[in-house]
């Protein structure tokens, strides 16, 4: 490989704190070699070319803390090759699978297979998790020890949550002996049984059954008071409204936790749904306007860590029916950066922090070594045209599945170039 | 209105909830229902202005009285009418809805009445089908025929609905009747009031611009009409009531109850109802205050009029 040289960008790397304009030169096995504003056309060798990124910005990779993907068993939906298509084009060089697939990912020798192919067919980085639960019943806790041993980088039962408070104060024990990152999908059962949206005056008006946002505060307090006792990295995978915002807010100062938040919550709102549009079916489901805000608040206060895609490839047969028939979630890896965007864009978030949030916050809380530029690491980035305006078409989409919740959206930024490795794996043109 | 002879178009395509229809619309289709009561009490009922048209009524769920008024009212127009038994259909072998819905389609119906247990399922059925589709209930949603054979027979009782107070009592979570009356009521003018306990009460249904009221007798008092509904326990997954002994004695119009009404208040319910439940017995068969075999009779003229209106 040769040495690549780019200049006149905007870094930026919440990891190492650069936010300037400079560059970023790659070495011959793809690493970093160099990186912000010390890079400039000054010194570099005189005779080598490079490329100018005037009016661009780079980023580091995006890390995905939320993408589900159908191999095993599901590849009808989303398969490595073309979730790694999609996550390209959107700037994510790193994903973090859920184990919600058939079979499930709950022992050794799926995971065995879940990292050749993932090694075979992928050209993003992917990083598994597995379940919190045997076959995701809710019982028995699987082998957290040996399943990391095997590169698990957290257990979740994904969509599922762990209703059971004795079974979680012993996955939370267990995680702590062994260092386990526990990732909880936060839902009371009971309280959201059967509910498709939220529980107010949309749900009322579709006569569709609310979920409130208690099933979502409940799980939480009760995790969060486990915590004091059985101290293990925790994370929450997502927050939909303003309840969980003050539990959190709250919390914040007597546990060591982190949170995350879904682009579509940030971004949309029930009113969204409309005339009972199932590509807006979605887990946590969509709240108010003023729960969105809250959220975009949480963001700013350092209540929330992570944004995810909540990335959930869902085939037209299964969103081709009544909306209490329709399968839940959202395709959404492609798009994650540039809605995102749109919050910096509006002047909700700082760009800096919307990367933060993006990039170096997931790796940190999952303890991988992506989603930064540092020096001597992978050359995982992507060049990014903050301003460039484009429209959302389901037919455009790139992964296999094209439930995107965001049709026809009007959106400002995209990715020109990811890279990997220091390869160019995608160019827009 | 109807005096001018004017043909009055409705402006949707679809009967899908009152939601979508303008006072016009209400107006028009309780002016063409009037015309209809006439008819439906003369010796000849039948006449031919449909003919040729096919109505093809699809009921996902159970239902006789509303099933029986769209079917009659068809074949008293003219139509060819054709009820899918759905025990017996394609559904049961697991073809979704709009697999059905092009198969209908193909067949070339001028009109489909679709009854489902899914909130939408009509919306749904109305963007993939050429021909009207008219809403005969949708999950918790809408009922808008019913509505409108609630509203014809206020008027026919007291001449408007204009300033009247109704109170709309019992299960309204799970009702689309209460949804679409209280749509219906409230464009009409009258002072819409929703009595149920708190387990049954759709949350922010004071934003639909109706009163709340948990206590029956303060949610009653001085009203015009007392509409009472079904209490629809086979949707009922978990607990919402303790007992049907104790929601009669707090929910159940009982003569005590009513006395909080004003003095000629009519009693209204959808059908069918849970004698000694949601209501007391002799007070449903009461003729000079129950109106529930009119709310009927009216049912076949109004699904008369909605089967003209929307065919045209």
């Amino acid at each position: 490989m040769k040495k690549k040289y780019f200049l006149n960008a905007h870094v930026i790397d919440p990891k190492n704190s650069i936010d300037e304009l400079g560059g970023l030169i790659i070495n011959e096995n793809g690493k970093i070699e160099a990186v912000g504003k010390k890079v400039n056309k000054n010194n570099i060798p005189s005779r080598e070319k490079f490329i100018d990124l005037s009016g661009k910005h780079i980023f580091p990779g995006l890390v995905d803390m939320r993408v589900f993907v159908g191999e095993p068993g599901l590849e009808y939906k989303e398969n490595f090759r073309t979730l790694s298509n999609a996550a390209l084009s959107g700037g994510v060089t790193s994903a973090i699978t859920m184990p919600n697939t058939q079979p499930v990912i709950d022992n050794v020798s799926i995971v065995d297979f879940l990292k050749r192919r993932g090694r075979d067919k992928a050209k993003i980085n992917i990083y598994p998790t597995a379940t919190l639960t045997k076959n995701l019943e809710g019982k028995n806790m699987t082998e957290f020890g040996l399943l990391q041993g095997k590169g698990i980088v957290g257990f979740t039962d994904g969509v599922k949550t762990i209703q059971n408070s004795r079974l979680m104060s012993r996955i939370m024990r267990s995680a702590y002996d062994l260092g386990s990152l526990i990732i909880q999908h936060a839902e009371d059962y009971h309280l959201a049984e059967n509910g498709t949206v939220n529980d107010g005056i949309i749900a009322t008006k579709l006569g569709l059954q609310g979920i409130t946002d208690l099933a979502e505060k409940v799980i939480i307090e009760r995790d969060l008071s486990l915590l004091e006792d059985f101290n293990c990295r925790y994370h929450i995978a997502q927050i939909s409204s303003s309840k969980s915002v003050e539990v959190i807010k709250h919390k914040k100062n007597d546990v060591d936790f982190s949170t995350g938040v879904s682009i579509n919550n940030l971004s949309l709102n029930e009113n969204d749904i409309g005339d009972f549009r199932t590509f807006l079916k979605l887990s946590p489901p969509l709240r108010t306007e003023e729960d969105r805000l809250s959220l975009i608040e949480a963001i700013n206060k350092n209540l929330i860590d992570v944004i995810v895609s909540d990335h959930k490839p869902e085939d037209e047969e299964s969103k081709r029916l009544t909306f209490t028939q329709a399968a839940t979630g959202a395709s959404g890896i492609e798009t994650l950066l540039p809605l995102s965007l749109e919050l910096f864009h509006n002047g909700s978030v700082k760009l800096y922090r919307i990367i933060e949030l993006l990039t170096s916050n997931p790796a940190k809380i999952l303890k991988i070594n992506k989603g930064n530029l540092s020096i001597g690491n992978d050359a995982d980035f992507c060049i990014v045209d903050v301003n460039k305006p484009w429209i959302v078409k389901k037919e455009k989409m790139i992964s296999k599945s094209k439930n995107t919740c965001i049709e026809n959206k009007k959106l400002q930024g995209k990715v020109l170039c990811t890279y990997i490795n220091g390869n160019e794996l995608f160019n827009l043109k | 209105m109807a005096s001018s002879k004017k043909a009055i178009k409705i402006s949707q395509k679809h009967l899908l909830g009152i939601q979508d229809l303008s006072i016009n619309d209400i107006n028009v289709i309780l002016e063409e229902s009037k015309t209809f009561i006439t008819l439906n009490k003369s010796k000849n009922k039948k006449i031919d202005i449909l003919r040729g048209k096919t109505q093809i009524n699809l009921f996902f769920e159970p239902s006789t009285r509303t099933q029986s008024s769209f079917e009659l009212a068809g074949k008293r127009l003219g139509a060819d009418v054709m009820s899918m038994n759905i025990t017996n259909s394609a559904i049961k072998k697991g073809e979704t809805l709009i697999d059905t819905a092009m198969t209908l389609n193909a067949m070339h119906p001028d009109i489909i009445v679709i009854r489902h247990q899914d909130s939408g399922a009509c919306n749904l059925l109305s963007q993939k089908v050429n021909c009207a589709v008219l809403n005969a209930g949708d999950g918790r949603r809408e009922h808008p025929t019913q509505a409108l054979l609630d509203a014809l027979t206020i008027i026919d009782r007291k001449k408007k609905i204009q300033g009247l107070r109704i109170a709309i009592c019992g299960d309204i979570l799970h009702s689309r009747v209460a949804r679409s009356n209280i749509y219906l009521l409230n464009m009409l003018g009258a002072e819409v009031n929703i009595v149920a306990p708190s387990n049954l009460m759709p949350k922010d249904i004071d934003k639909l611009g109706v009163n709340k009221f948990t206590d029956m007798k303060k949610g009653v008092k001085d009203c015009d009409i007392v509409m009472m509904l079904r209490l629809q326990n086979e949707r009922m997954t978990s607990s919402f009531l303790s007992s049907n002994r104790e929601y009669y004695e707090y929910y159940g119009l009982t003569p005590d109850k009513l006395s909080f009404a004003k003095e000629d208040a009519l009693i209204m319910h959808p059908g069918p109802m849970n004698r000694g439940i949601e209501i007391d017995t002799k007070l449903a068969d009461d003729i000079n205050k129950s109106v529930i075999k009119e709310q009927v009779e009216l049912g076949v003229a109004v699904r008369m009029a909605c089967l003209k209106l929307f065919c045209e």
